[in-house]
């Protein structure tokens, strides 16, 4: 396995004459986890940086809160500045290291990979299905996906992809968590890694320090957190609707479809429906991104993973209610392709910050337990 | 801003006194406009930088610990001023500070516990989170949202004021001059800390080598157009409050992070490579304020911070990297001291050593015996390669010239009147409680009290 490349030195350069001032000030220290990390340390190395960003959750309550931001001459566009080296550690512990380039331009990248998925999806099926079957309505009755597709298949294609999927972002934290300093065993530590989960199930580090990030614009406010854990939940339901079903089909030899009012289905539901409010209203919120803040290689990524996930949970939703439909066929041509570019693309996109993120919160939670350098009253 | 109309309270200045005093008066339904002469970006003056409010408590509350009453805080006000203060304005501040946190917080500033390294003041000082910037933004959201009218980049050029009374203003936005009238003036546009050529003439030409901390908009024009106007004046006029700080620093609103907190665990030598004072004589926190002047009393006012690789990493790191040497004469070399000057003055140091236990948590027994000037405390030699340096330089923080106010916040004139209608809140009156010295989170308790009264004052005088 290749060894991580290097951040560009500008940026590190960069990154470290920011984290000095901010080491100096201390004023933000109450806003997140960010600044108690920085504190503990005299100087940054690339590693720090790297652990630093992907602490970092872009509230921007520092950037409003900044005595040194532009225009002052330091210039001090701290999450910003954790922007771009948070978006060149997602190229740098890519893996295998030749994907990094799917960093680059990543919302086109993710475009593309999701047109030729769900072409593929609908070709394949165009060509492999029987055409009656494909296109006429079928009843609940008569097994209405799986007379399309068989269960088998779609299992084998699904859970093969999932597996490789799970490896690949396994190997990428292994690589972060090397290179920010930490030894493998450090890694199952039981008291962080539960602080940790903590945060991110409520995801506390997006509060701004209590009244809710900075982000659209200076003013406080609860939005994203909100529309961020809507996706994050809707995402763990329609998860959880899959297992429910899984279960119910190998276990219970309950075969789908359910019934409106059954467990896979209500979760399957509820998620679908969080996972269209979530991202558009993290979208609505990232149209009125404070320019100043806005990376705009950041924000291609970010919109690119959005709308994959609403065309997941659109087409997830419209093949629920038109599945008794001769439309049926299409649509979970249209869906299975979406899934499985939502899939291919995790460790190649936005998703990878849900890893590294948790990685680094795991390290603060580690690294909280050493000790603090003495350091003499100012 | 329309200037055909008259407003009911006009605010000058745009920190944190002059928002509380604007937030204030528009809550008692007055028009208020308030103008700043700093682009948006630049607003707050020195609040800015400010970080905390020194809080009298009889018990814990939120981030504050233990207790802290009047008596103690009167006591602690009266010995830093040498008993430069007013004490009936000073009690007001002090028994103010009790209860205001909670209209900060209904305005939107929030708390936070005492930051890494000011442990010592988390019993008397409650922390602003996110610093004076976020603290102003605050307020200004809050004074827009209730109305409050507010101008930037809008300068202050005359005061048109006839027997004590407030007649109108002239200010200048974008190069035209608007004449303002009002029925209430509120005074709250900070000292004249920025205003260099004000500096030389109290200083002299070594304020030409100060370095300005703050903003650089307090160029002091209200301040001197009320003295123009009558006003009494209050502090001593050549005295601000000067810390030394990185040599390296901006000359203007280098703020906190410009500071050097190692003077007391190495030696500090002029530009001849001498000490000239006891960098161990108490703790940092008690004597980082004593040090600006003492640097400014130097040559060409510079001073070197001098420590070994013991003391690295013992302090908050400063913002600037030291110069680092593998010798006291590389040292010196690279700071373009005299060679020779520079290692006898740290063998000489080395030499005079008392042998002692090293605690940099309390006044250690670590001292110099027959060395002139001598280190009392925390003296380790000066002998673990590298060696780092910090160049200081003096830094104003603010100055005490003010205005005399009464305890309405009355500006008091020279034939000891109180002015009518104009009202004064903020450094521009700090001086009536703080004649000399310096404790942490006085000025935002001064600035937000009488921020509080003269906003109430000019609300009432309008009404009357």
């Amino acid at each position: 396995m290749s060894p991580p490349k290097p951040i560009a030195a500008d940026l590190v350069q960069e990154g470290q004459r920011m984290a000095s001032i901010c080491n100096a000030c201390r004023y933000c220290e109450g806003y997140c986890a960010v600044f108690p990390a920085l504190e503990r340390r005299l100087s940054f190395s690339e590693g720090d940086l790297a652990y630093l960003s992907n602490l970092c959750h872009d509230c921007g309550a520092c950037y409003y809160a900044c005595q040194y931001a532009p225009p002052h001459e330091f210039q001090l566009n701290f999450p910003k500045m954790m922007t771009e080296i948070r978006a060149a550690t997602y190229r740098k512990y890519a893996w295998p290291g030749f994907f990094a380039a799917l960093f680059e331009r990543n919302g086109l990248v993710v475009s593309l990979i999701t047109s030729a998925c769900v072409m593929l999806f609908v070709l394949g099926m165009v060509v492999l299905v029987d055409p009656q079957a494909l296109f006429s309505a079928h009843t609940d009755g008569d097994g209405a996906f799986y007379a399309v597709l068989s269960h088998r298949a779609m299992v084998r294609t699904f859970g093969e992809v999932f597996v490789l999927v799970l490896l690949v972002l396994l190997v990428a934290a292994a690589r972060f968590w090397r290179d920010i300093g930490e030894e493998p065993k450090t890694l199952l530590s039981p008291g962080p890694l539960g602080q940790s989960l903590d945060a991110v199930l409520r995801l506390t580090y997006l509060r701004g320090g209590g009244d809710g990030c900075a982000y659209a614009d200076d003013r406080p406010s609860p939005a994203r957190r909100a529309y961020h854990q809507i996706t994050f939940y809707g995402f763990l339901l329609c998860f959880a609707a899959t297992c429910v079903a899984t279960a119910y089909h190998y276990v219970l030899g309950h075969p789908a479809p359910y019934a409106w009012w059954s467990l896979p289905t209500l979760l399957g539901t509820i998620g679908g429906v969080a996972l269209l409010i979530g991202p558009a209203g993290l979208l609505a919120l990232k149209a009125r991104h404070d320019a100043a803040l806005a990376s705009e290689k950041q924000t291609g990524m970010d919109v690119g993973f959005l709308a994959q996930l609403i065309l997941v949970s659109s087409t997830g939703l419209l093949l629920f209610a038109l599945r008794e439909s001769a439309a049926m066929g299409m649509l979970l041509a249209f869906h299975l392709g979406a899934v499985m570019a939502l899939f291919i693309t995790l460790p190649y996109g936005k998703f990878v910050h849900a890893v590294y993120r948790f990685t680094a919160l795991l390290r603060y939670y580690v690294e909280r337990r050493r000790p603090v350098p003495e350091m003499g009253a100012e | 801003m329309d200037s055909s109309r008259p407003y009911d309270v006009l605010i000058l200045g745009g920190g944190n006194a002059a928002l509380c005093a604007a937030i204030t008066a528009r809550r008692a339904g007055r028009s208020v406009l308030l103008l700043e002469s700093a682009p948006k970006h630049f607003r707050g003056g020195n609040s800015r930088h400010t970080r905390n409010l020194r809080c009298m408590h009889d018990a814990p509350a939120d981030v504050l610990t233990g207790t802290y009453d009047e008596e103690e805080y009167w006591q602690d006000l009266f010995k830093v001023t040498g008993g430069r203060t007013n004490e009936k304005l000073a009690r007001m501040t002090i028994r103010h500070t009790a209860t205001c946190r909670r209209w900060m917080i209904e305005h939107g500033v929030r708390f936070q516990p005492s930051l890494g390294g000011t442990l010592h003041v988390s019993r008397t000082n409650a922390f602003f989170l996110g610093g004076g910037k976020a603290l102003i933004n605050a307020y200004y959201r809050a004074a827009e949202a209730l109305g409050v009218e507010i101008r930037y980049d809008t300068e202050v050029t005359g005061l048109n004021i006839r027997d004590g009374r407030f007649i109108s203003t002239i200010a200048a936005h974008q190069g035209v001059d608007h004449e303002i009238r009002a029925a209430a003036v509120v005074a709250a546009a900070g000292g004249f800390e920025s205003n260099l050529a004000w500096l030389r003439e109290a200083w002299g030409p070594t304020a030409d080598n100060f370095l300005i901390r703050g903003t650089p908009y307090n160029m002091g024009r209200v301040l001197r157009l009320l003295l123009d106007n009558e006003a009494k004046s209050i502090g001593d006029p050549t005295q601000g409050h000067c810390v030394a700080i990185d040599a390296r620093s901006p000359k203007f609103d280098g703020g906190i992070c410009t500071r050097v907190d190692c003077v007391s665990l190495g030696i500090v030598v002029n530009e001849h490579a001498q000490r000239f004072y006891d960098e161990g004589e108490d703790f940092w926190p008690k004597r980082y304020a004593i040090w600006g002047r003492l640097v400014a009393e130097q040559p060409n006012q510079i001073g070197y911070s001098i420590i070994d690789a013991k003391s690295m990493g013992k302090f908050i790191p400063p913002v600037f990297a030291p110069y680092k040497a593998q010798s006291i004469g590389e040292l010196a070399l690279a700071l373009n001291l005299d060679e020779q000057a520079l290692l006898r003055t740290v063998a000489q140091f080395n030499a005079a050593l008392r042998p002692g236990t090293f605690d940099h948590t309390t006044l250690d027994d670590c001292a110099t015996q027959g060395l002139l000037p001598p280190k009392t405390h925390w003296a380790r030699a000066i002998d673990t390669p590298p060696f780092f340096a910090y160049p200081l330089r003096p830094g104003i923080t603010f100055t005490y010239l003010g205005v005399t106010v009464n305890e309405r916040a009355q500006v008091i004139l020279r034939d000891e009147h109180p002015a009518v209608n104009i009202f004064a809140a903020g450094e521009i009156m700090a001086g009536n409680v703080l004649g000399k010295g310096y404790i942490a989170g006085i000025g935002m308790a001064i600035g937000t009290t009488f921020g509080h009264i003269a906003g109430q004052e000019a609300a009432r005088h309008v009404a009357a």
